[in-house]
């Protein structure tokens, strides 16, 4: 049962590491327009003159 | 691709002509080739094209799809209709930067994001432009540039960088994002955290539990460990994610009262100490996960809930924030200013422009115009207005400048009045109870009681330790929490009020749904909800009834020819009765009475009121609003107009009557009118003449006996009816304070959505009350369980997961099938 001592860090930190990833995703604003964003990528396709925001 | 849209002058001519305005995508009524704008409806959609060309973004136009029940990108061609953006310009979030918050009315679709967006980076100095277009608002930072004299504007070059939007056609109204939903986004996120924390809980210690589940062989000690494990991750989550729950139950506690926050905050609080204690003790059962996944399915519950509301409040602050416009007020010197209405003195002079809606109520200075009161009166046909008139904030202006002289600001304006009046109605209307909250009224002292009576029960009759017969009583708790029971409603209103606003409609209020299936009776206004609130010009030739003044096409074309240079209502109405007649040359608008024409060899023309045109006044006694059109010394001929019913009017009234629901008709125009509108809808109750005091009147009495009236209706003068009705819709041309009070919103020209609203407020209604039945047949297999004591920390999981999915699982059937009576919606070109 030794590979628990090892398996259950790792299955916390992997958990862990996808709770913060949501977390910052929330803070950062990536949640505010939904529908916006499912869209934006259809146009910002021309790297000559930037993407839609600066 | 590039074949079509090669640019504003290399384009070919489609063989038919171009039927449909390039820019704005509206159809083109005149000939724009002879206009010399190949292609435009008007010179600011060519001006417009062409800026998008020159700036190279004309891929906007193969990319957008227009959205027809959005504003038409048309540019505005009056300079005031655009806001002062001086005082909604704040600093940035770099030193030296400034920022402007705006919402964009005529989004269309996501092309029009990338255009704005494209425009804006284009200008120099900016530094951040974002549209977000779920909420529709822009979000705009710049550096003021030296070079083009920004530090020295007062806007700080805020119009500058705006103008080129602004040009192409979208409108842009400043807000404050202080004001504006800050909190709801505040709890919404808050709840989504919660959420996302809980949720991370319950799977890391479904981990642990699955493990003691089904390790058979597993030693009392690794057991211990994994419990102290998924002690450690259930404690915190917990501690985070019950803080809503704990504190809406400690305010219903302190009210006196117990809501369902009461039991759930118990038992999840109960179901951890528990856990801990047995964990402490090294006993078998520990209930970690189910209070956490309790939690979890709760907050989803809550989270789904607070988004509906949400989503319903903002667009109605949209809707509101975008009705207030500033008017302009002339100072004694004769210089104009641009003031907020509410800010303006009594006894100020007030300008308002053709084409603008008065601000203020007053009285008429100087100046002769028109002016539509529809939103006010419910009459369709223009008013004259004079020195010496009393005129309303509200009222649209038609055809000349007007001076009105301000008689009464904020609290004691007709519309102050009407929002009031608004609000004593409304009172009835509050005490209304959701479904939802009505169970949880029942279910949650049931709950208590039979949580307290299985403790008893085991600890005193059955002899167990008090700390055994504590932890049945827990497992009470939660079995019998309402996850179910609490998704079983948000799901459901989260899914339906989605699938309405697909097909157009707003659901303003949580309870909207429930009390729009218990309608039983539908009253309409008559102006601009069962009818367009647009003026149409009748058929009637020389054969036509109404006496000899019967006209002619050629008397149509030259009156068509006057009227292209009016912008009175039933000018258009004539304008658009003879389409593609070029405006004539030379005409003279007299403001409140018609226009003149020099005219040809027969003579001078004249086309305007009876009076203006020497022709007897209302010869037949019928009323209603007409046009008289002399050509020299001839006999006059009349054009008649009436204001058209809506295409489905008479459909939808009459499938209303084949739902069992009775229909009437209420209007403050005059009765002639009314009762031809009634006729042509098919109405047989309808009555006329009807002050805003008299609407809630007769709702008051159709309430007395018994009714649940759905009341349908735009304008101002509906609003305290709107308010008063069992529950109510507003066409989305409605008066932002009809809209305010309506509990449902619709888009179109159309009334069918309401019918699709009814049918899915029905199948909405169906399906919660499934969802309680499935709720309440799990409770009654497993609370006889838990009373037992035969509940394990598995079984517990297990039956509220399920019944969890089973409720969202049928909820979800609403979004699936297409429900009876909505319409196909129009699609875009």
């Amino acid at each position: 049962m030794n590979i628990l001592l090892f398996l259950i860090p790792l299955a916390l930190a992997l958990g862990l590491l996808g709770l913060v990833a949501f977390l910052w995703a929330l803070r950062s604003g990536q949640f505010d327009d939904l529908d916006g964003a499912a869209h934006r990528i259809l146009f910002d396709d021309d790297p000559q003159d930037g993407p839609g925001q600066p | 691709m590039t074949a079509e849209t090669a640019g504003f002058d290399g384009a070919p001519m489609p063989s038919e002509g171009w039927t449909h305005c390039r820019h704005c995508g509206e159809p083109i009524t005149d000939d724009c080739c002879a206009a010399g704008r190949p292609g435009f409806c008007c010179v600011g959609c060519e001006g417009a094209f062409k800026l998008v060309n020159g700036l190279g973004l004309d891929r906007y136009y193969e990319r957008r799809c227009l959205d027809p029940e959005t504003r038409a990108l048309k540019p505005d061609t009056d300079p005031d209709a655009i806001p002062d953006y001086t005082p909604h310009v704040s600093e940035g979030a770099q030193p030296g930067e400034a920022a402007v918050h705006l919402l964009v009315e005529g989004l269309h679709c996501a092309a029009c994001v990338w255009l704005i967006e494209r425009l804006l980076t284009l200008q120099p100095g900016v530094t951040h432009a974002r549209v977000n277009m779920t909420t529709r608002r822009l979000t705009l930072r710049w550096m003021p540039q030296d070079d083009r004299d920004d530090p020295a504007t007062e806007d700080r070059g805020a119009r500058r960088i705006l103008d080129p939007v602004l040009a192409v056609g979208y409108r842009l109204v400043p807000y404050d994002p202080a004001a504006l939903g800050r909190d709801t986004d505040r709890t919404e996120k808050a709840l989504l955290r919660a959420m996302a924390v809980t949720g991370f809980a319950a799977g890391n210690v479904m981990l642990f539990s699955v493990s003691v589940w089904f390790g058979g062989d597993m030693g009392a000690v690794t057991r211990d460990l994994m419990h102290w494990l998924s002690a450690l991750i259930a404690l915190p989550a917990i501690a985070y994610g019950i803080r809503p729950f704990a504190r809406s139950a400690v305010t219903a506690l302190r009210a006196g009262r117990a809501n369902m926050d009461v039991p759930i905050t118990l038992a999840v609080l109960l179901a951890a100490g528990m856990s801990l204690w047995e964990t402490a003790r090294g006993g078998p059962h520990a209930y970690f996960d189910a209070a956490v996944m309790l939690l979890f399915f709760l907050l989803i519950g809550r989270y789904l809930d607070s988004r509906a509301r949400g989503r319903a409040r903002s667009a109605a602050e949209h809707l509101l924030a975008l009705g207030s416009r500033s008017v302009t007020v002339i100072e004694p010197d004769g210089s104009a200013r641009a003031s907020r209405p509410e800010r303006v003195a009594v006894g100020a002079t007030v300008l308002v422009t053709p084409g603008e809606r008065v601000g203020v109520d007053g009285t008429v200075a100087s100046g002769v115009s028109d002016l539509d009161t529809s939103l006010i009166t419910g009459e369709s046909a223009p008013r004259r207005t004079g020195p010496g008139t009393r005129v309303f904030a509200g009222t649209l202006n038609l055809s000349a400048a007007l001076r009105v002289t301000v008689d009464a600001v904020g609290e004691r304006t007709l519309l102050a009045e009407i929002v009031r009046m608004m609000e004593a109605a409304e009172q009835g209307r509050a005490r209304y109870v959701a479904l939802a909250d009505r169970v949880a009224r029942l279910y949650a002292p049931v709950v208590h009681v039979l949580a307290l009576g299985a403790f008893l029960g085991w600890w005193l009759g059955a002899g167990l330790p008090w700390q055994d017969a504590l932890l049945i009583a827990a497992a009470v708790l939660i079995i019998t929490c309402p996850c179910a029971l609490a998704l079983a409603v948000p799901v459901v209103q989260v899914i339906a009020s989605g699938r309405l606003l697909r097909a157009g409609l707003f659901l303003k209020s949580a309870t909207a749904l429930e009390r729009l299936r218990e309608a039983d009776t539908v009253v309409f206004d008559k102006t601009g909800t069962l009818t367009q609130g647009r003026l149409e010009l009748c058929p009637g030739g020389p054969d036509a009834p109404g006496g000899g003044w019967g006209w002619t096409p050629d008397d149509l074309r030259l009156a068509a020819g006057l009227a292209a240079n009016s912008r009175h209502p039933l000018a258009r109405a004539i304008a658009a009765a003879a389409p593609g007649t070029p405006a004539l040359p030379g005409v003279v608008e007299h403001p409140g009475a018609g226009l003149a024409w020099d005219g040809d060899s027969a003579g001078p023309v004249r086309l305007g009121s009876a009076a203006f045109c020497d022709a007897p006044a209302d010869p037949d006694g019928e009323g209603g609003p007409e046009l008289w059109l002399r050509r020299g010394p001839g006999t006059p001929v009349r054009f008649r107009f009436t204001d058209t019913v809506r295409t489905d009017a008479a459909a939808v009234v009459s499938a209303l009557k084949a739902r069992g629901m009775a229909v009437e008709l209420l209007s403050g125009d005059r009765p002639a009118t009314v009762a031809a509108v009634a006729r042509a809808a098919g109405l047989d109750t309808w009555r006329a003449g009807q002050t805003p005091a008299d609407k809630v009147a007769r709702l008051a009495a159709l309430r007395d006996q018994g009714r649940r009236v759905l009341m349908v209706g735009d304008g101002l003068n509906d609003a305290p009816a709107l308010a008063a009705a069992h529950v109510s819709a507003s066409p989305s041309s409605a008066v932002d304070v009809s809209q305010t009070a309506a509990d449902v919103v619709f888009q179109g020209e159309r009334l069918a959505p309401l019918l699709g609203a009814l049918a899915v407020a029905d199948r909405a209604d169906r399906l919660v009350k499934q969802n309680f039945a499935l709720a309440f047949s799990y409770n009654a297999i497993t609370i006889p369980l838990a009373l037992a004591g035969q509940v394990t920390p598995l079984i517990a999981a297990v039956a509220m997961s399920t019944s969890s999915l089973v409720v969202i699982g049928n909820a979800m059937r609403l979004s699936r099938r297409e429900p009876v009576g909505l319409p196909a919606q129009e699609q875009a070109a």
